[in-house]
């Protein structure tokens, strides 16, 4: 939380949330006194040093932030390229969630309400929400997916562990933007004592320009340990995108260094021309999805499409609104990485750095591996690259057992 | 000048609320829609909601979300919208669309503007569209004289209350409780409050709709509103039936009940 907040990458949004023709609020008139609510309470947090300070005691001393910017350099030499992993997979929780969740956790308790509700993916979100809400005596329900509570049982165990509700969803096609619309049609019938505390840089405003604040430090810290340890910036830092906290996180720093390449990968599933994708930048087109205007997939009657990928925590098909943005503005390149693509990243990762990444982090990876060559021809020489390494892969063990023919189906 | 209007002074000269009846369309089939929509109206619905089906409704508790979902296996498009809206303002009913707003903008806004006043529609009803996102459909409602109705809840401020009336053409739609919609057994204690502050800043007529589905209830929210709207009660009337005429005689049963409780106003 060390920028400034009126610094040139803070331009967008405007007022009303918009990024150009992107985001805005999208949402029934019941919420927009919440969503006022919410957005006085994080402004004036923004500028409290009260707030502040609370907010980074917390990041530093409960979930140990900074992260490490770690040079990988068994996987570098496998890759042409010099890799720098941002390590937020060594969050408490295990992923870059932690921060957004804290800051939320936080406004939730100045604005006097006792109840957060959250949807979750692969079940990140919900457990460092499910966390927050037991550090902060919080009542706590998680909207899941049904056909995710199957393939995150672990996660789930754990949201009830630590005190949460876990509500199975089993809507449309029972996964995230399922458990997003039940978790609105509760913040509706009880906004007055409930916080939705969404999980990604999407939703209506002010929701992608707070979440994207109060994970931005990744990308603060990511530049400032670049300089110290290279004495350079990189050529280019590359990141995962499903709703897309953690590549904003770490763009946001980097939008004013015009020589800094920035990279969202997108989840490419079974191949973005297969049609069973997530990748909302490449494979979408422009549609208003859960209260904001963003890419999203969706047939010509603006009927959303299932999303699939591997990875449970980017099977979105939506994605926030300061992507589509900064897609439009070329600031940023969007490409898909497939599942085989992400699975090959994944095990190089285990192997050559002893780090089992979360599927998630791991297209990024992939998708790092797969610019490298052109980076180093285009540069002339080695390139440095920061990859967001947003999550661990403890969760993703039984998904990548089965894909390695590692765990048979009956010990799985 | 307002196309639904009419619905609303014939009501007023009869001393009593209008009633607005909900269905989406392409339940269950497309023709089936329609057969039920003229049903309704044949037992004293005098506006009829069309609600186009969405992948993700979410203002809409179990009942219309079921039926959106059944709508959309079978296959129904925007364009099917449109044709069931001409069926039915056949009747001489009003007829009007509720819509989300992803639908309509994919469609082309000025595009189903056009569509739908050539349809015989009076206009949307839109449950997620905020008149400060709305230009372009500000912009294409006036262009083909269409009506506007935006929503307003018990938590809208004063001065929201004012700008979204503003923003009305027709009617404003005050929805009766925090939640989404679907029949309650108890009429919401919100509603006449909103009501009462909805008067203070608008002379336009006010629908309450959200949890209203018996006669009882209809005339109770008709003693302090212009217009009752019903939803999820006339949609089970179709979803709890084992056939076809079954559900249409208990829709127009309901319908009648309802038609009834408009007319006897508790005051």
């Amino acid at each position: 939380m060390s920028a400034d907040p009126a610094a040139p990458a803070a331009q967008v949004p405007d007022a009303a949330g918009h990024f150009g023709r992107f985001g805005g609020r999208f949402v029934p008139e019941a919420l927009v006194a919440a969503l006022d609510e919410l957005d006085a309470a994080y402004r004036k947090a923004m500028t409290d040093e009260t707030f502040r300070a609370e907010f980074d005691g917390l990041l530093r001393g409960y979930a140990g932030i900074p992260s490490l910017l770690y040079p990988a350099t068994r996987l570098s030499a496998r890759a042409g390229a010099r890799i720098l992993l941002k390590r937020e997979d060594l969050n408490h929780t295990g992923a870059h969630k932690v921060r957004n969740v804290l800051g939320q956790a936080l406004l939730t308790k100045r604005m006097g309400k006792a109840r957060v509700i959250a949807e979750t993916g692969a079940g990140q979100h919900g457990v460092a929400t499910a966390t927050a809400a037991a550090l902060f005596d919080l009542e706590c329900v998680v909207y899941m997916g049904e056909v995710d509570t199957q393939r995150q049982a672990l996660n789930v165990a754990r949201m009830r562990m630590l005190g949460a509700t876990v509500v199975p969803v089993t809507t449309g096609s029972r996964t995230l933007k399922d458990a997003m619309n039940e978790a609105m049609r509760d913040w509706v019938a009880n906004v007055d004592t409930t916080h939705y505390l969404i999980g990604t840089a999407a939703g209506p405003h002010p929701f992608p320009e707070m979440v994207r604040d109060f994970v931005r430090g990744i990308g603060e810290e990511a530049r400032q340990q670049c300089l110290d340890l290279t004495g350079a910036l990189p050529d280019a830092v590359a990141a995962c995108v499903g709703g897309g906290s953690n590549a904003l996180g770490i763009f946001h720093a980097f939008v004013p260094d015009s020589g800094v390449r920035l990279y969202g990968f997108e989840a490419g599933g079974e191949g973005v021309a297969t049609g069973r994708h997530a990748a909302s930048i490449t494979g979408g087109s422009s549609g208003v999805l859960h209260g904001t205007r963003t890419y999203v997939l969706q047939d010509s009657d603006g009927q959303t499409i299932e999303s699939h990928s591997i990875s449970a925590g980017l099977d979105y098909p939506g994605v926030g609104p300061e992507h589509a943005w900064l897609h439009d503005q070329g600031r940023a390149t969007y490409l898909p990485v497939d599942d085989d693509e992400a699975m090959a990243a994944f095990e190089l990762l285990c192997r050559t750095e002893g780090i089992i990444p979360a599927i998630e982090s791991s297209h990024a990876l992939a998708g790092a591996l797969k610019i490298a060559p052109q980076l180093a021809a285009e540069l002339g020489r080695e390139p440095v690259i920061i990859v967001n390494l947003s999550g661990r892969g403890d969760k993703d063990v039984h998904t990548a057992g089965q894909y390695f023919g590692i765990l048979d189906r009956e010990t799985a | 000048m307002s196309r639904i209007g009419v619905a609303f002074d014939k009501a007023r000269a009869d001393g009593r609320a209008v009633l607005v009846g909900c269905m989406p369309a392409g339940f269950p089939t497309v023709d089936g829609s329609i057969a039920a929509m003229k049903t309704m109206v044949e037992a004293g619905v005098d506006v009829i909601e069309v609600e186009i089906p969405y992948s993700d409704p979410v203002m809409d508790g179990p009942v219309i979300q079921r039926a959106s979902d059944l709508a959309l296996a079978g296959g129904v498009r925007t364009a099917d919208t449109l044709r069931i809206v001409e069926a039915v303002a056949a009747t001489g009913a009003q007829v009007a669309i509720m819509t989300y707003w992803n639908p309509i903008e994919q469609y082309g806004v000025d595009t189903f503007a056009r569509d739908l006043a050539a349809a015989g529609g009076t206009g949307l009803i839109t449950p997620d569209l905020i008149p400060e996102e709305a230009g372009a459909w500000l912009a294409a409602s006036d262009a083909y004289g269409l009506d506007r109705t935006f929503l307003v809840s018990p938590s809208s401020t004063d001065a929201r209350l004012r700008m979204t009336a503003e923003h009305c053409r027709g009617f404003v739609y005050a929805t009766a409780l925090m939640g989404v919609t679907g029949a309650r057994s108890q009429t919401s204690e919100a509603a006449p409050i909103l009501v009462s502050r909805l008067r203070e800043v608008t002379d336009l007529p006010v629908g309450v709709g959200l949890g209203v589905g018996t006669g009882a209830q209809a005339g109770t929210v008709a003693g302090y509103a212009d217009g009752v709207i019903v939803g999820s009660a006339l949609i089970r009337c179709l979803l709890d039936a084992p056939d076809q005429a079954t559900g249409l005689a208990a829709l127009r049963a309901l319908s009648a009940e309802l038609a009834e409780g408009v007319r006897n106003p508790v005051r």
